[in-house]
């Protein structure tokens, strides 16, 4: 077959599948977003963003993805430089560290409940120090720091595995070579780890970031079951709108927000770490 | 001259870096193993335990809060059910994705940006509302209610995660290697199966961990898909909000074992995937 035509055989099945199954419900979806039953319109999107809840709800999306990716960037990254160096045990650490990669959101918020609950391990460990003589409840409109903490942590704990072994297999990619010639002038592993790692992890990077930045503006389970409705995340309204409110004209429309800022941010990061043409390992 | 000059004045610095590291690496398997312990210990004592304060450090053993759990009618068909629409996805992900991935990787095309913009497109979308449109198509075409209609659109989740993965790890396998092949009589395919797959498989099991994963943890489109075939993340979230914590603690649980060993069974495809390091 002709190098013309084989890019194209070879994404056809993806094109075919995705213009089944998404765009078309997606041409759904925005129809749904820009009417109210008697053609175009914005009213949709004047009802939600109006909604006394909405600044409250959008914060704290935006507050929690920028608390947790960050640190779930350098969490990552470390462990995977950490992963490279070892020599003994590294596959017994290796899995211990991605294990959180099969536990589901659901799951990880009843885990990290059990911590913060009222009658959990916190409280425990506490009491069991003497630092508390009754259990707090952790979990209430009183405690919002509190609430946040537990819903970055659980995140935190839950996600960054998926970064890890994307970066894991990325920094595997990257000839021996590069290092040992580093060493040869007697440069620092900390330079070697700014001048060959992270340049030529670029690509992995950008896949890492772009998965866990739109992730992170989807957050909804983990929310549910440590928040509940004391921390409103974007998710959370849009379904609260589906399937509470039976309003899916709204839920449309917040829907389409929430693709605005993620597709927003992917560019952002598509453009920051660009790989040069050419300029692969 | 600066690298020995570092190396004569190293032990002290050498062996305190090596502590600090050694600390580092079990702080950072206790802060992932810890709180899956205290899951243990709830899952594992009875429902009164997990309901008084203070928790025990240790669980008692007592299957109390399974056997409840267990005695949930539609526990096990939710659970195969799960595996299923899981494994589909994962082959389905891997068979459509990775072609595309390779193509990304490989050519420069008319639309190539274009296609790339679709796939991010794609990722971007809150899951949820698509599976509402999609419900009504799959009434019409009898796929509602099916294990494999379910797995279609967790593969519409998984795809970009596959296209994606592929992408990266492709661009990281020298294009030259495989030019290399065809001056010595490899054809186009002969030179991707003889000399790119095994270099890659490694990665692309790390992919389809990605799209199991990603069933396997759906809740919304599962529950708004299924009715009488529910997979078990829309079961367990069914029963959640009236449920006792013993359930719930029970339930994480259940969802949480099937992950641990499917990580474990991949261990080995993920230390492979570290071993391209050492070629």
């Amino acid at each position: 077959m002709s190098a013309r035509f084989l890019p194209y055989v070879l994404i056809l099945p993806v094109t075919l599948f995705l213009c089944l199954f998404f765009l078309y419900p997606f041409v759904l979806v925005a129809q749904q977003a820009f009417s109210t039953g008697s053609g175009f319109t914005l009213d949709n999107f004047r009802d939600v963003v109006s909604y006394w809840k909405f600044p409250t709800t959008m914060t704290n999306t935006l507050l929690l993805a920028a608390a947790v990716v960050p640190v779930q960037l350098a969490l990552a990254l470390l462990m995977a430089t950490m992963v490279n160096q070892m020599k003994r045990g590294r596959d017994l650490i290796l899995y211990v560290w991605t294990i959180p990669l099969g536990i589901s959101d659901l799951a990880a918020g009843i885990i990290w409940l059990a911590i913060f609950e009222q009658s959990g391990f916190l409280n425990s460990m506490m009491s069991g120090l003497g630092l508390i003589e009754r259990p707090t409840n952790f979990l209430s409109y009183q405690n919002p720091g509190v609430v946040f903490l537990a819903i970055a942590l659980a995140e935190i704990w839950r996600a960054t595995a998926i970064m890890l072994v994307i970066l894991v297999a990325g920094i595997g990619l990257i000839p021996k070579e590069y290092y040992e010639a580093a060493e040869v002038f007697g440069a620092s592993p900390w330079k070697r780890f700014v001048r060959i790692t992270l340049p030529l992890l670029r690509p992995s990077l950008q896949t890492a970031l772009v998965l866990r930045v739109i992730l992170a503006f989807e957050v909804f389970a983990v929310v549910a079951a440590l928040g509940g409705t004391l921390f409103p995340v974007l998710m959370g309204e849009t379904y609260a709108y589906q399937f509470d409110l039976l309003n899916s004209g709204a839920a449309a429309a917040m829907a389409l927000i929430i693709l605005g800022i993620s597709i927003a941010f992917t560019l952002v990061i598509l453009r920051a770490l660009r790989v040069p043409k050419g300029a692969s390992i | 001259m600066t690298a020995e000059a570092t190396d004569v004045a190293a032990p002290d610095t050498r062996k305190a870096g090596r502590a600090v590291y050694i600390s580092a690496v079990v702080l950072l398997c206790a802060w992932v193993l810890v709180p899956l312990y205290f899951l243990l210990i709830n899952t594992l004592s009875s429902p009164d335990t997990v309901n008084s304060f203070p928790k025990p450090a240790f669980p008692e053993f007592d299957l109390g809060s399974l056997t409840f759990f267990a005695n949930f009618a539609g526990m096990l068909t939710a659970l195969k059910n799960s595996i299923l629409v899981a494994g589909l996805t994962m082959i389905m992900s891997i068979v459509v994705g990775a072609p595309a991935g390779y193509a990304l990787s490989r050519f420069d095309f008319r639309g190539k940006e274009l296609f790339r913009l679709l796939i991010l497109l794609t990722r971007a979308f809150p899951l949820p509302l698509l599976a509402l449109p999609l419900a009504v198509m799959f009434i019409q075409t009898g796929l509602d209610d099916t294990v494999f209609g379910l797995a279609l659109v967790h593969t519409t989740l998984a795809i970009p995660f596959a296209v994606l993965i592929t992408f990266s790890l492709f661009s990281g396998i020298p294009l030259e290697l495989e030019e290399a092949a065809w001056t010595l009589g490899c054809t186009r395919l002969t030179a991707f199966t003889k000399v790119v797959l095994p270099l890659i498989l490694p990665g692309i099991t790390a992919s389809a961990i990605f799209a199991f994963v990603i069933s396997w943890n759906e809740v919304f489109a599962a529950a708004v898909l299924t009715i009488e075939n529910r997979t078990l993340t829309a079961f367990l979230l069914q029963n959640l909000d009236t449920s006792p914590l013993h359930l719930k603690f029970a339930g994480g649980f259940i969802l949480v074992v099937p992950a641990l060993i499917f990580i474990f069974a991949v261990r080995k495809y993920l230390f492979a995937m570290w071993g391209i390091a050492n070629r």
